[in-house]
């Protein structure tokens, strides 16, 4: 026999009753559409947190600088050479005290000059490279630079909080603010922080400036690195800020990105997975008893095919063929409206999708093997038949 | 002496029953290439047993059954399927047309088992139509045909994979007698051109165009003269 001629008699058979056919594709359809959602929905979410760790937390790096009693453990100059290291993307040095954290901040409202608006703010000193480390944005002006630091010049820069409570919004005519009896210039503020929040309502000055309200030290160094350099950089930056004291540095590190790619996997929702997987067996049952309906009232089909020349796994091959190919259709189907739905929800939840080739293939295949194996039985019964007893 | 087409030997078909039945019992005779055999016998009588014996859809319980000269009896299943394939065609009473398919389709589906080749089989299909003439009716399906032309249609199928047997049951039962008429001049036209025909019947009309009858009764088969 040849082949084509088994795929005719299969399509042909299927197509006889087109409606019966629709409706036993149902149940895998059912099965493969909520497995294909499941698995689609929970990679495309795990990305999504993944992506996010990536983002944030997979490359950001603190280390905190404990107080010593002899001399300072990391120097200003030191953060060159953790800049330099091979991976890190950018860092910043930060003093931050108990001191300076609240400390009456004056400016003189350029509205009205005769308002004057006192807060308490925290002062800090960073590095020029402060931006970048907090992953912010310049919203207003600029940052001071190596000149300023140098010069030790009496500039600020104001994180937008502590700008907009300070009444400063427009730096086009210098404002000026008082820290204690000092003036000092605002050429920039520091918005958008991605890391670091609590800047967005201090006062951050040159570290040479800092001095002044007893920010002599690091307290904090600030590192970026590219994506899966942090478990290096962490095991390294210590030395480099403090070479010899490195081990009394706290490193800050992010979780391992697995480990965060392993807690999402965790959270795919096993109920529906196994919903799907019952819906799927329900569909195979479904297959069978509907082949098998099938089969018994095709049983003169059955013993004419026999008279014709058609051998038992000729009969066998029709029928398995034919519930192969309704588990089949049924996978396409689900596996297509899975996608749709996948698709769906990520443009719902603004997630970019996440669809494994292997998921896409797999599921008609999964659908097919569901209607081959639900059509085994009936297969068996038909081919099992006595041409004499079937032509009666 | 040229192999006669059929030769049975003490042939014996018991059902399993309580008590048993024998609906052949020991039935012996042969049919040369050409002959025109009827078997006449009341209802009950074994008839349709003894052509499924023939057309190897049943085995003997016991006893030969040699078919162009190989003895049948021993061969495995599949071979049986190949040999009916291949040298024997079936008219049966009810047709058994696949409904859903159209008229040359049900003729073209006796070649898709066995070596055929898939080149001109529709051609070879209308041939046979046109044979039985039904080359009008290609296209339908076979619940728009009448009677005859559903019988001409299960003719054309048997012929279809060119048999040196044909075996039919009842083929004139639903028939008026002009239909039956046009029937059996397609038989004489085909035993001309070297066709093995065995045909079950309860019509005079169809037994005595027969060039042989056989009746039997209660399973015991006589040569009627
Ligand atoms: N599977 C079976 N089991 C038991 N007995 C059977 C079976 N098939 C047929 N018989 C019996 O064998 C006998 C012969 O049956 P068969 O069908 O050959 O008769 P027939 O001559 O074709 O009758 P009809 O003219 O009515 O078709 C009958 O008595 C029938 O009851
Ligand atoms: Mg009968």
């Amino acid at each position: 026999m040849h082949v084509r001629d088994l795929v005719g008699e299969a399509v042909a058979g299927m197509l006889a009753r087109p409606v019966r056919s629709a409706l036993t594709t149902l149940g895998t359809v059912l099965g493969i559409t909520t497995l294909v959602i499941t698995l689609g929905v929970a990679a495309t979410a795990g990305n999504q947190i993944v992506g996010r760790f990536d983002e944030l937390v997979a490359t950001a790096i603190t280390v905190e600088v404990p107080e010593s009693t002899n001399g300072p453990l990391v120097a200003w100059d030191s953060l060159d050479r953790v800049t330099r290291l091979r991976g890190v993307v950018s860092a910043a040095a930060v003093a931050e005290t108990k001191d300076s954290s609240n400390l009456s901040v004056r400016s003189n409202d350029l509205v009205d000059p005769a308002r004057v608006t006192t807060q308490t703010l925290t002062v800090l000193a960073a590095t020029t490279g402060l931006p970048e480390a907090a992953r912010g944005r310049i919203v207003q002006g600029r940052f001071y630079d190596v000149g300023h630091v140098k010069r030790a010049d009496r500039v600020a820069v104001l994180g937008d909080q502590a700008a907009k409570m300070l009444g400063v919004t427009d730096l086009d005519r210098a404002p000026a603010i008082f820290i204690g009896k000092h003036a000092y210039t605002v050429i920039g503020i520091l918005g958008d922080l991605r890391r670091e929040r609590n800047l967005s309502s201090a006062v951050i000055v040159p570290p040479t400036v800092g001095k002044q309200f007893g920010l002599r030290d690091v307290t904090r160094v600030l590192v970026n690195t590219s994506l899966g350099a942090a478990d290096l950089i962490a095991g390294q930056a210590p030395d480099a800020l403090s070479p010899g004291n490195g081990d009394q540095l706290q490193v800050i590190a992010p979780p391992s990105p697995t480990r965060a790619r392993d807690q999402a996997q965790d959270d795919v929702n096993a109920l529906f997975l196994i919903l799907g997987l019952v819906s799927l067996a329900v569909g195979a049952v479904g297959i069978a008893n509907v082949t098998l309906v099938t089969v018994m009232e095709r049983v003169a089909e059955i013993g004419l095919r026999r008279s014709l020349g058609a051998a038992r796994r000729h009969i066998a091959a029709q029928f398995l063929l034919e519930s192969t190919l309704i588990g089949l259709a049924g996978g396409v189907i689900g596996a297509s409206v899975g996608v749709v739905a996948v698709v769906a929800v990520s443009a719902a939840k603004q997630w970019t999708p996440l669809l494994d080739v292997r998921l896409a293939i797999g599921a008609p295949i999964a659908g097919a093997v569901v209607g081959l194996l639900a059509g085994l039985y009936p297969a068996l019964r038909a081919a099992r038949m006595e041409p004499v007893d079937a032509l009666r | 002496m040229p192999e006669p087409v059929i030769e049975l030997t003490a042939v014996c078909r018991d059902y399993p029953a309580q008590p048993p039945v024998r609906a052949l019992d020991d039935v012996s005779f042969r049919v040369a290439r050409g002959d025109y055999l009827a078997i006449v016998g009341p209802s009950g009588s074994g008839k349709s047993t003894l052509l499924n014996v023939l057309g190897l859809l049943d085995r003997p319980s016991s006893g030969s059954y040699r078919l162009d000269g190989t003895e049948t009896t021993t061969l495995r299943d599949g071979e049986r399927t190949e040999l009916r394939g291949d040298r024997i065609g079936f008219v049966f009473q009810s047709f058994h047309l696949l409904a859903h398919r159209s008229v040359v389709e049900n003729v073209m589906l006796a070649e898709i088992y066995g070596g055929h080749p898939r080149k001109g089989r529709r051609e070879r299909a209308l041939g046979a139509l046109e044979r039985v003439g039904l080359g009008h009716r290609v296209n339908f399906l076979p619940d728009r045909l009448s009677g005859g032309e559903r019988q001409r249609a299960a003719m054309a199928r048997a012929l279809m994979g060119e048999p040196s047997l044909l075996l039919c049951d009842e083929p004139t039962g639903n028939l008026d007698s002009r239909n039956t008429e046009a029937v059996l001049d397609l038989f004489d036209e085909l035993r001309e051109q070297g066709l093995t025909i065995v045909v079950i019947t309860h019509e005079r009309e169809v037994s005595t165009r027969a060039g042989r009858r056989v009746r039997i009764t209660d399973g015991v088969l006589v040569e009627e003269a």
